[in-house]
């Protein structure tokens, strides 16, 4: 496996736009000639598909769901960034790549990130003359607000629901090209392998979900945006369908796997409430901004949260980082309140969770004051746990949220399988080993509207591809693959269920791979998820057949694929020998339990290849460069 | 608790299906789905087919979830999905009817499951602002009053769940496809395609086997987002003026 | 005609042609029920009022012509509310081939579940009531030109009164969500209409119900006889 990242040459601010000139471009009559496959309807999947649509490729895009506008995406609430300066509070391009950089602990790639802040301004350009109801001042132009402690306000937000109306946004686009006939959308048709002839991605061999008909779809290039792979942890903040499948097929094709280990806990969720609990709910990280977090300083202290009086609470982020307080970092919040439920100090009834407290900001501003900034966050609390967060402070627990790693791919976006491309979540590129709050959005819309669309012209106009046949040995040996897969589940009628594998696969990930890890542990997993993969093989049991819709069956394709991710992941973070965003190793840490980062041997990319199903993968490494933004030590003291 | 619930089962479009009835115990404290993920584990291990039903993000946003119980589109809270519906709202020896949305606009796939594909089909028609990529104006070039920002983000609220049409006593789409069209008609980005987005999602809405808005209000009070039928009210008006200039 | 033709071939537009129709049908039913009013001023001023109608517009028109064309106004606007109704109540049973098990009411109003079959028995109810006071088919007593006389003889009967009687709950049901439901369809709109919406629609439907059953009511306890 080679890996050549293509970072154009020259000065960081003009690589993009040299690399555009130089290019090539296919001829706008002979666009039409050429067909592309998108798989995903999120908003890198919709956006790609739309403008590439436009510009007149013949688009097939498929997605599980029902619709495209039900990708997860939706579910993104804060907000996007974009280096607008409206505030004129000092932001610049090159000021939000600098901290793009920074939050990601200096394992992004330079190059990438510097991009991703050059068309942040062009997005929201985009997004507002799409129609998307962005928040308004009172002149009529457009509001921005401070996230996730950056020290500009650079977040443009629709309410709480900004990644709904971005992702309705590009759903509208792609629809409207549906209409016009340049897209074919195929809606309940899942993913189940990649198509390789000569060495290129020609295709995909897709499961319709209705009618269970297993069907290959050929193309000139493969898009992949299928989100990420939190659901390997069973419980997380993704939605029930999310899953590593199609990324994971691609693995098993050729496509490099980059920083699988690279997971982002979201400090802010709903905790969990019993061993039924089927996934976790995010609050807004912007609740910090007034809430204080607590604990009692006594272990197992069973006291209702108001009878444990003021001195005996323990405000630990503002004790260990008065500088910051309860705005630290994603990571470090979460650590801290992990740290403080080791220690029994946790609240509620499981005892994994820590206490969010609005009772001083309500003394301070009043209950309509916090009622505007944060009522239907309340009210959402409130509807899932019965309490209501004005008179009981909210109880909070980390939860998996975002994935860093991904498919590998260059700076054209394009994966180690010449013609598949990975965009948005589903690829590793820009956010390093954390990602900044409000930029998940802001990646996913620019690789499919402003990245993707240039750089597969200039892949199409070189590749001189050759029409695959329907009847090639490669499309009738991938299809037969994806049937016998299909034939071995459905076999399958041993006594445990498939989504019982799934969370005891969680909870192994989440004890060994979560907030913090250690080598014993890591290997204590590498241990038993074979095990466990092997009793899936054995012992999982999938009812009912092929030929109609079967859930079990779409799941049990979804836990086979995470049952040997995780594996992968786990290896990442055991040979990862430091800590770096969200990756914490407890042996990597500073007297005062700070990450601690090895820059001599891991400012690099660690990309794993496929070697076979019964040998373990071969890693690779991108080095990574640090030219513009010099490797600091993170402090929020 | 202990429950009883009489559920809907259609093994496919064609089967004529009916009502099964399943005990499930559940605690205060699971979601309305969670306590049928439970029921569908227990079938799973006697190797029997689980109930099918769609469910994504569990929060509320993503529109997936929708099932009719008790004769309530997403059950009895205000402002919730079914995915957020929890337990509590029951007690023990409750009797449970879930039935899926029931409009031939939205044929049944399989037991919960329908086929909302015709919403967007309707979204196709018109539901979208034209703006090729890379083309757009500078963003603050476009002033918009605060007021109507907030108005069509009122109306982009809708998540497409289908509550309206299942909710409607005559199974009518107007609510959603009002709330589409009102988003975009509110925004001066939306005014260049006014009347043709209003005439052909109209259009569409009519050939999709839906039924007749009659004032009803069933839709608002059953939508989770709580979308108002002023939306509809601006569809109609804007119907009218698009026909006097249509011609 | 074309506008016409795409206006009425959806939904919508049927819902607007109703709603004119409808709303012609609002206008009629309160300037009949000021009309009748004069039957409390005495039998010389209600005759004089109901010849007045057959003379109206005299001499530009001839005798009846306008009570005739008022009178064909009114059919036309029925039929078209009648077929809009028809049409789009078969739309919408369309729409739900199989019905709940269970259903729980969400709607605004009682009335607007009502306007189906009210409106039927509403059309029943126009047909007896010109059988029974226009032309007198169905009046045990009926003497041509003399209204007052019609009138109060008119209602000395018991299953008349219920007749009338429950036939002004079912227009007054049918007028309160019709009159909402006109400002919908008709797009009239806005902070300040919607918060009058629903008190002109139950003020138009309350006068016009308790004044005409003020009338039977009357007749019946002797004040007007």
């Amino acid at each position: 496996m080679e890996l050549r990242s293509k970072v154009p040459s020259g000065p960081i601010d003009q690589k993009w736009t040299r690399h555009k000139f130089e290019m090539k471009l296919v001829n706008p009559a002979n666009k039409r000639k050429y067909s592309v496959i998108v798989v995903g309807s999120g908003l890198a999947g919709a956006s790609a598909s739309a403008t590439l649509a436009e510009l007149g490729y013949q688009v097939t895009c498929f997605t599980y769901h029902d619709s495209p506008r039900r990708a997860h995406s939706i579910a993104a609430q804060g907000g996007i960034n974009a280096a607008k300066n409206y505030q004129g509070d000092g932001d610049s391009i090159f000021r939000l790549f600098y901290d793009t950089v920074k939050g990601g602990d200096f394992r992004a790639r330079e190059a990438n990130v510097y991009r991703l802040a050059e068309v942040s301004n062009e997005i929201i350009d985009q997004c507002v003359a799409q129609g998307i109801p962005f928040a308004r001042e009172y002149g009529g132009l457009l509001a921005n607000r401070s996230f996730g402690g950056a020290q500009v306000s650079r977040t443009f937000y629709a309410r709480g629901q900004t990644g709904q109306q971005l992702l309705l946004g590009a759903y509208q686009a792609l629809m409207k090209e549906v209409q016009r006939g340049q897209v074919k959308l195929c809606n309940q048709h899942e993913m189940l392998d990649v198509i390789v002839v000569d060495g290129q991605a020609r295709g995909i061999v897709t499961r319709n979900l209705v009618t269970g008909a297993i069907d290959a779809h050929l193309a000139d290039a493969v898009v992949l945006g299928t989100g990420g792979y939190s659901n390997a942890f069973y419980l997380s903040t993704n939605a029930m369908y999310c899953n590593v499948t199609a990324a994971w097929r691609a693995y098993r094709r050729g496509a490099g796997f980059a920083n699988p280990c690279y997971t982002q806990i979201h400090p802010t969720c709903i905790p969990v409430s019993g061993d039924y609990q089927s996934k976790l709910t995010l609050m807004s990280e912007s609740l910090r901004n007034d809430g204080r977090i607590w604990v009692s300083k006594k272990a197992d202290d069973d006291r209702a949260p108001g009878d444990i009086p003021e001195d005996e609470r323990d405000y630990y982020l503002e004790r260990m980082y008065p500088a910051f307080g309860n705005l630290v970092p994603r990571d470090l919040a979460s650590r801290r309140a992990k740290d403080m439920c080791d220690q029994g100090k946790g609240v509620g009834e499981t005892k994994l969770g820590v206490y969010l407290d609005f009772e001083d900001a309500i003394e301070r501003l009043g209950a309509d004051v916090i009622e505007a900034r944060y009522g239907n966050l309340f009210e959402m609390y409130e509807r899932i746990t019965g309490e209501d967060p004005y008179r009981v402070p909210m109880r909070i627990y980390p939860a998996p949220h975002y994935t860093m790693g991904g498919l590998w791919v260059d700076y054209n976006l394009m994966t180690t399988v010449p013609g598949l491309y990975a965009i948005g979540e589903a690829n590793f590129s820009d956010h390093g080993a954390n990602r900044l709050g409000a930029s998940a959005l802001m990646q996913g819309v620019a690789d499919g509207y402003f990245v993707l669309p240039y750089t597969i012209a200039d892949f199409l106009a070189r590749a001189a591809l050759e029409p695959v046949p329907e009847d090639h040995p490669e499309v009738s040996r991938t299809l037969e693959d994806v049937r016998s897969r299909i034939d071995r589940l459905l076999a399958l009628k041993g006594d445990r269920t498939v989504n019982s594998f799934h969370k005891e696969l969680g909870r192994l990930v989440w004890d060994y791979c979560g907030m913090a890890r250690n080598a014993s542990g890591l290997k204590e997993a590498l241990e038993r998820i074979p095990e466990l993969r092997q009793e899936f093989w054995e012992n999982a049991t999938v009812v009912g057949e092929g030929e109609s819709i079967n859930q079990t069956l779409e799941r049990a394709g979804r836990v086979a694929d995470f049952l040997e991710l995780s594996e992968v992941m786990c290896l990442d973070a055991l040979i990862r020998e430091e800590s770096c965003g969200g990756h914490f190793r407890e042996e990597h840490q500073t007297p005062e339990g700070e990450a601690k980062r090895d820059d001599e041997h891991f400012t690099h990319v660690t990309v794993w290849e496929f070697t076979g199903p019964d040998s373990p993968p071969r890693e690779h490494r991108e080095p990574l460069e640090f030219e513009y933004v010099p490797p600091t030590q993170r402090s929020y003291k | 608790m202990r429950l009883k619930l009489h559920v809907w089962r259609q093994a496919s479009p064609s089967d004529r299906g009916g009502f099964a009835t399943y005990e499930a115990e559940a605690s205060e404290h699971m979601s309305f789905l969670e306590m049928l993920d439970v029921v569908n584990e227990e079938l799973e291990s006697k190797g029997q087919e689980p109930i099918a039903f769609d469910s994504d993000c569990r929060e509320g946003i993503c529109g997936t979830c929708g099932m009719v119980i008790n004769g309530r589109p997403h059950g009895p809270w205000k402002r919730t999905t079914v995915c957020q519906l929890h337990m509590r709202e029951y007690s023990d020896g409750d009797e449970i009817w879930i039935e899926p949305w029931r409009a031939d606009g939205f044929p049944i796939q399989k037991d919960l499951i329908v086929d909302r594909s015709a919403f967007d089909r309707i979204v196709a028609a018109g539901g979208y602002i034209s703006v090729r990529t890379g083309s757009a104006p500078e963003a603050n070039a476009i002033p918009v009053a605060r007021e109507k920002a907030e108005k069509a983000m009122d109306a982009a609220a809708c998540i497409g769940c289908g509550a309206c049409v299942a909710a409607c006593p005559n199974a009518s789409a107007m609510l959603f496809t009002s709330a589409k069209a009102a988003h975009l008609n509110l925004l001066p980005q939306g005014q260049p395609e006014r009347h043709g987005r209003v005439l052909n999602m109209i259009l569409t809405m009519e050939a999709e086997q839906f039924g007749t808005c009659t004032n009803h209000g069933a839709c608002e009070n059953a939508c989770p987002k709580e979308i108002k039928i002023e939306v509809i009210a601006m569809l109609n008006r804007d119907y009218l003026r698009a026909l006097l200039k249509a011609g | 005609m074309s506008r016409v033709y795409s206006l009425y071939s959806t939904s919508v537009g049927k819902k607007f042609t109703m709603a004119v129709s409808g709303a012609i049908f609002v206008l009629f039913v309160i300037v009949h029920m000021f009309g009748n009013l004069k039957v409390y001023l005495g039998p010389e001023a209600f005759n004089h009022y109901a010849e007045g109608l057959r003379g109206f517009g005299e001499p530009f028109l001839g005798h009846e012509w306008f009570l005739w064309a008022f009178r064909a106004g009114l059919i036309a606007a029925l039929l078209i509310h009648v077929l809009a109704a028809w049409q789009t109540s078969r739309q919408s049973w369309a729409a739900r081939g199989h019905k709940y098990r269970k259903r729980d009411n969400l709607v605004f109003h009682y009335a607007s579940r009502t306007m189906r079959w009210g409106g039927v028995a509403l059309f029943l109810f126009i047909v007896y009531h010109i059988l029974h006071l226009t032309t007198g088919t169905l009046h045990p007593d009926f003497v041509p030109g003399d209204a007052y006389h019609n009138f109060v003889t008119g209602f000395r009967s018991v299953p008349v009164v219920v007749i009338y009687s429950v036939a002004m709950i079912a227009l007054g049901l049918h007028l309160y969500h019709g009159t909402w439901s006109a400002f919908q369809t008709m797009g009239v709109d806005g902070p300040r209409i919607n918060r009058w919406r629903e008190p002109i629609a139950l003020g138009v439907a309350l006068i016009v119900v308790l004044v005409n059953l003020s009338f039977p009511v009357a007749v019946y306890t002797g004040i007007i006889h």
